[in-house]
């Protein structure tokens, strides 16, 4: 059974996520798995984004050090760092649908085999709304989503056609799962690695989506 | 021109109808308009169009305003940290159109500059582009989006100057000047008033032009979700 699988972890899915960014970039991290990208960016020089209107986005504040007035996009304390700078939120959209972000990464309930990307409403379930996510994968260079390959019934993730209401179409580049790294690629979704004790027929095995060679 | 105000009330006197719609700055409860919110809920006013990147949390910032039925209708990107918002919404007596964020921004930096339109890539072939006008630059979809211009916007800052010239701190900057712009009025609050001359004109992140009504108060300043790190980790 493919959805036995077990593959990589939540923080070998962000390390391997963090092996996609390279020195200077500025990046965008989503909620959950992503922001734990943060961690594994060794010496590299990268400059998080926090779409409410920061670049130089720095770790949580130490305990009575809050500050209600520095907040990231999640709504959680955080801190600046030697490099921060503010804006506002029309400015901070500007830079994402600019094409100035190099790289989103976010997790996503369902991707499609050409770059469909769901992540923001189940119809018939509370709808808390797509905050700025629809602009981050419609803006940015590139899009990293990390998710589970498969959903908690053991379904496969990656669709031939999203099911759920659409965040961006076409939009994403390269996912990342817990049994390994495929690419978006013309016809379909294309193999770029594996997880460890995984191999390609696994990933074949639990994937909807075109596999294409 | 004297813009500066006792209080609140007085500030929003003669400005406030039912069925109004009003811009508010803020993003989460982070520079959110508290003393502002507090007395439009004084008032009365109800039947509010709020464009508001949030709707407060129960009980705070805009969530008092749902308390008492003053709203009749949202636009917001994100509205998940109200349980009574999401109980209006559904029993369907609170109307809510879902704005992504970056185009609820430029919505009220575009109303605010003149512009009454423009296209972007954002929400292309998703349910946000439905009934929306599509047109084709270098290749590529782009829907319209309009402008957002306000009867009134109410806004937070950190610091004015009594010209209204505006400074914000940290990320409670967010919404407060694409908001600002938006509306054919503005109020501000602001932490601390200080002499004309006092600010670095170099400094300034809102140009008074915008800002008609100006009051200082104190802030709670309510923090939505505290996170903080151990000292052993560093």
């Amino acid at each position: 059974m493919a959805s036995e699988l077990k593959g990589w972890d939540r923080d070998q899915m962000a390390a391997r996520a963090a092996e996609e960014l390279e020195d200077g970039m500025y990046v965008n991290l989503g909620i959950g798995i992503p922001t734990l990208v943060a961690n594994y960016v060794g010496d590299k020089d990268i400059t998080l984004q926090s779409e409410n209107g920061m670049l130089g986005m720095g770790p949580f504040p130490f305990e009575g050090e809050e500050d209600p007035d520095l907040i990231n996009a999640g709504k959680q304390t955080i801190t600046e760092l030697s490099r921060t700078s503010y804006f506002d939120s029309a400015t901070s959209f500007g830079m994402i649908r600019g094409g100035k972000i190099a790289a989103a990464v976010l997790g996503a309930m369902e991707v499609a085999e050409n770059g469909d990307l769901a992540n923001w409403m189940i119809p018939g379930k509370l709808v808390k709304g797509m905050g700025g996510a629809m602009d981050l994968v419609a803006g940015v260079k590139r899009v990293i989503v990390v998710m589970d390959h498969t959903n908690k019934a053991g379904d496969s993730k990656l669709l031939k056609e999203c099911t759920l209401p659409l965040t961006g179409k076409g939009v994403v580049n390269r996912i990342i799962t817990n049994l390994g790294v495929l690419d978006v690629v013309e016809g379909g979704l294309k193999i770029v690695e594996t997880a460890d004790g995984v191999t390609e027929d696994d990933i074949r095995a639990a994937t909807e989506a075109t596999i294409v060679a | 021109m004297k813009k500066v105000y006792a209080n609140a009330t007085e500030a929003l006197d003669g400005l406030l109808h039912d069925g109004m719609f009003i811009s508010a700055g803020g993003f989460g409860l982070c520079g959110i308009p508290e003393l502002l919110i507090d007395a439009i809920v004084d008032s009365g006013v109800k039947e509010l169009t709020i464009a508001s990147n949030n709707c407060g949390i129960d009980g705070f910032g805009l969530g008092k305003l749902l308390d008492t039925k003053q709203i009749k209708k949202m636009l917001s990107s994100y509205v998940g940290e109200n349980a009574e918002f999401m109980r209006q919404y559904l029993s369907g007596e609170l109307e809510l159109e879902f704005n992504p964020q970056g185009t609820l921004a430029e919505r009220m930096r575009a109303g605010g500059s003149g512009i009454p339109g423009f296209y972007t890539k954002t929400g292309v072939g998703t349910r946000i582009a439905e009934g929306k006008e599509v047109k084709i630059f270098d290749g590529e979809e782009y829907i319209l989006e309009r402008g957002i211009v306000a009867d009134l916007s109410i806004v937070k800052a950190w610091k004015a100057d009594d010209t209204g010239n505006l400074v914000f701190r940290k990320t409670a900057r967010n919404f407060n000047p694409p908001a600002a712009m938006s509306g054919k009025i503005c109020v501000a609050e602001v932490e601390e008033i200080v002499p004309r001359g006092s600010l670095d004109p170099d400094h300034i992140h809102l140009p008074g032009i915008y800002v008609h009504r100006l009051i200082q108060g104190q802030h709670e300043k309510r923090i939505e979700k505290i996170t903080t790190r151990k000292r052993e980790e560093v």
